[in-house]
């Protein structure tokens, strides 16, 4: 075994990689619950992976046998139903578990200095994310799959000059049609995984160059032991939170599968009623909304009158979270030493990000689309004002070592 | 407390598919129920594969789930296919039906599930006279509907008076009512067919969550005695 190591890595750094990856990467010792959603959101994106890739072995990306094909799997197909209920379930889990990452991110001030590149590259993530989910959800072919791509591609024609064309030739016709089904199936299943494989591999590497922030936002690596040179209050990441994750992944896969044999539709927000018809082109659903993680920002987009200017908005209030890093300008990162302002206004953009949520779900009346425009104020100053907050906010001292 | 999450509960969207405004009545069906569901079968062929399929199901896949030998099958369901192994699909021209019923009558594979168990079952309770239609039919649940009241041997006339529904022959009450189980085994095979895996799926989740569980104990002990030293 050890002869076969040797072997291995005198032609490829199989073990330095080893180490500075797993068994000699330092995390902080003091990390809680909120640690957890990184490991499974990596769990989540390997099992959309393979169980994308059984669903390819008998979805038809064809308008004519697209709906059909899915019956197949959930029919005909040897626990094809228990595949596609994973997928589908699985894409409203992996946003559940990128939420819960990025607020994390938000309250221990993750994305601060020397993390931006890691909040940056995160960033990326989520919007291939956005796009994978958005692309996934046209190959079911059902009435919903059909009318909220063709609500959301019709958005690209708000632009002026180009906008009409523009759409015409991200569609490839007239309408969503065969053409569009075929190329979103191309994206869906090869484009956007390699880009997300690739954002996560880099997402990591930066990750571990800089080292993980914690609830007490300390930085480990400023108290070293003089001897060996590992940070006092380090400890592996192998075994240490290899096996703490392995509870946390226990844990996610009993609610997972809960969901997942329980209660697929969730409802209605995780699979629609309405997306077993079958797509038709020439009936017009009466309430076209998104799933509920895109709601917020179709929330957004309803809540300003104009078209144009609705859409700069919807992407204004996405291209927004990558400048982060660059508006926090609070002396500390963690909310534990923030100051009341901060709480306040994280509480407020929380409350404000499920209310758009929800409105993004229900129809508009002249009440609710009010309340989008302040909750959408509220999501845009807890962003803009943070320069001018985060300086004024009153914070308490930062302790040398993480607490416990 | 309990007044915040009854008022988060009732702040849940309503996604569920429109019903004309009707408050729709419980389906109560039980898709374990294989006496129920051979009734719903023979029911559906008989009554509704005259015009409608179900072109995702087969019925050698109704034969094993319900408890039928593939020669009961073929006696008392299969008035429209040769072999065990094709799905229920009929040849009606899809001109014609768009000619006789102003549509063409949708596919019933997972009607179940996009309008849901207790939608069907009022929808075939609600059919009633209405001289101002074409075909003298109308429906509460779905207004100006195409389909005729195919069952209406079963259950005898309505009318719509004050806006409710009342048998038009009050001698026709016993057999509504036995009208009323037949829509509910109608509809618990529909149920059935929207999602043929669903007892598969109920049995075997609890043994995974239960494994799970297990697991998870001893995960638990594993972190504990490797983050003892920890502090």
């Amino acid at each position: 075994m050890n002869k076969m190591l040797d072997w291995v890595d005198s032609r490829f750094p199989l073990m330095s990689l080893w180490n500075e990856h797993l068994a000699k990467y330092y995390a902080p010792k003091n990390f809680n619950f909120w640690y957890y959603f990184g490991s499974l959101a990596l769990l989540v994106l390997i099992l959309q992976i393979v169980t994308g890739i059984f669903l390819t072995m008998n979805y038809k990306p064809d308008a004519e046998l697209a709906f059909g094909s899915v019956e197949y799997i959930m029919r005909d197909v040897n626990y094809g139903w228990l595949i596609r209920y994973m997928h589908a379930v699985g894409a409203s889990f992996f946003f559940v578990v990128v939420y819960l990452h990025m607020f994390r991110g938000l309250m221990y001030g993750s994305y601060r200095k020397p993390r931006e590149l890691v909040w940056l590259i995160g960033m990326f993530i989520y919007v291939c994310l956005m796009a994978e989910a958005f692309l996934g959800y046209l190959l079911p072919w059902g009435q919903m799959s059909y009318w909220g791509a063709q609500v959301i591609i019709s958005l690209f024609g708000a632009i002026p000059y180009v906008g009409e064309d523009l759409a015409l030739w991200i569609r490839g016709d007239y309408v969503i049609a065969d053409a569009t089904l075929n190329r979103f199936f191309a994206f869906h299943v090869i484009l956007v995984p390699l880009i997300l494989l690739v954002l996560v591999v880099l997402h990591i590497i930066a990750l571990h160059e800089v080292g993980s922030n914690n609830p007490d936002g300390v930085e480990i690596k400023k108290n070293k032991d003089p001897k060996t040179g590992i940070p006092v209050d380090g400890i592996p990441f192998h075994p240490y939170y290899s096996v703490k994750d392995i509870v946390g992944v226990t844990v996610f896969l009993m609610l997972f599968a809960g969901v997942i044999f329980y209660a697929p539709e969730f409802g209605g927000y995780f699979i629609e009623a309405n997306n077993f018809f079958p797509a038709d082109p020439l009936k017009t659903p009466e309430h076209i909304a998104p799933l509920w993680y895109f709601t917020p920002f179709y929330a957004i987009l309803r809540a300003i009158p104009d078209k144009l200017m609705g859409v700069m908005a919807m992407g204004a209030a996405i291209v927004i979270l990558f400048a982060l890093p660059w508006l926090d300008r609070s002396p500390v990162k963690s909310i534990r030493y923030k100051g009341w302002i901060y709480k306040f206004a994280l509480t407020l953009f929380v409350i404000s990000f499920f209310g758009l949520c929800y409105l993004g779900m229900v129809g508009p009346t002249p009440v609710k689309t009010l309340l989008a425009q302040i909750f959408s104020f509220i999501y845009f100053a807890f962003f803009l004002l943070m320069p001018w907050y985060s300086t004024i906010d009153k914070t308490k001292p930062v302790p040398e070592r993480v607490t416990d | 407390m309990k007044r915040v999450i009854l008022t988060l509960i009732f702040l849940i969207p309503n996604i569920s598919v429109a019903s004309g405004g009707v408050q729709l009545q419980h389906a109560n069906n039980d898709i374990r129920d294989k006496g129920s569901l051979q009734q719903g079968a023979k029911l559906f062929v008989n009554y509704c594969i005259g015009c409608h399929t179900a072109k995702y199901m087969r019925y050698q896949r109704i034969g094993k789930d319900l408890g039928l030998t593939n020669a009961e099958l073929q006696d008392n369901l299969m008035f429209s296919a040769e072999k065990v192994g094709e799905t229920l699909d009929i040849a009606m021209d899809k001109d014609d039906a768009k000619k006789w019923f102003g549509v063409n009558p949708p596919d019933l594979s997972v009607i179940a599930r996009a309008r849901g168990t207790d939608w069907l079952y009022t929808y075939l309770l609600s059919f009633y006279l209405d001289p101002s239609r074409p075909n003298g039919i109308n429906n509460l649940v779905f207004k100006d509907v195409g389909m005729p009241h195919v069952l209406w041997e079963r259950q005898g006339w309505q009318k719509l008076v004050d806006n409710k529904l009342e048998l038009v022959n009050k001698e026709d009450e016993a057999k509504a009512k036995q009208y009323r189980q037949d829509v509910r085994n109608l509809v618990n095979f529909l149920d059935y067919v929207g999602e043929p895996a669903k007892v598969a799926r109920y049995d075997l989740g609890w043994k995974v969550i239960f494994y799970l569980a297990i697991f998870f104990i001893f995960a638990y002990a594993l972190k504990k005695e490797y983050w003892r030293d920890i502090h």
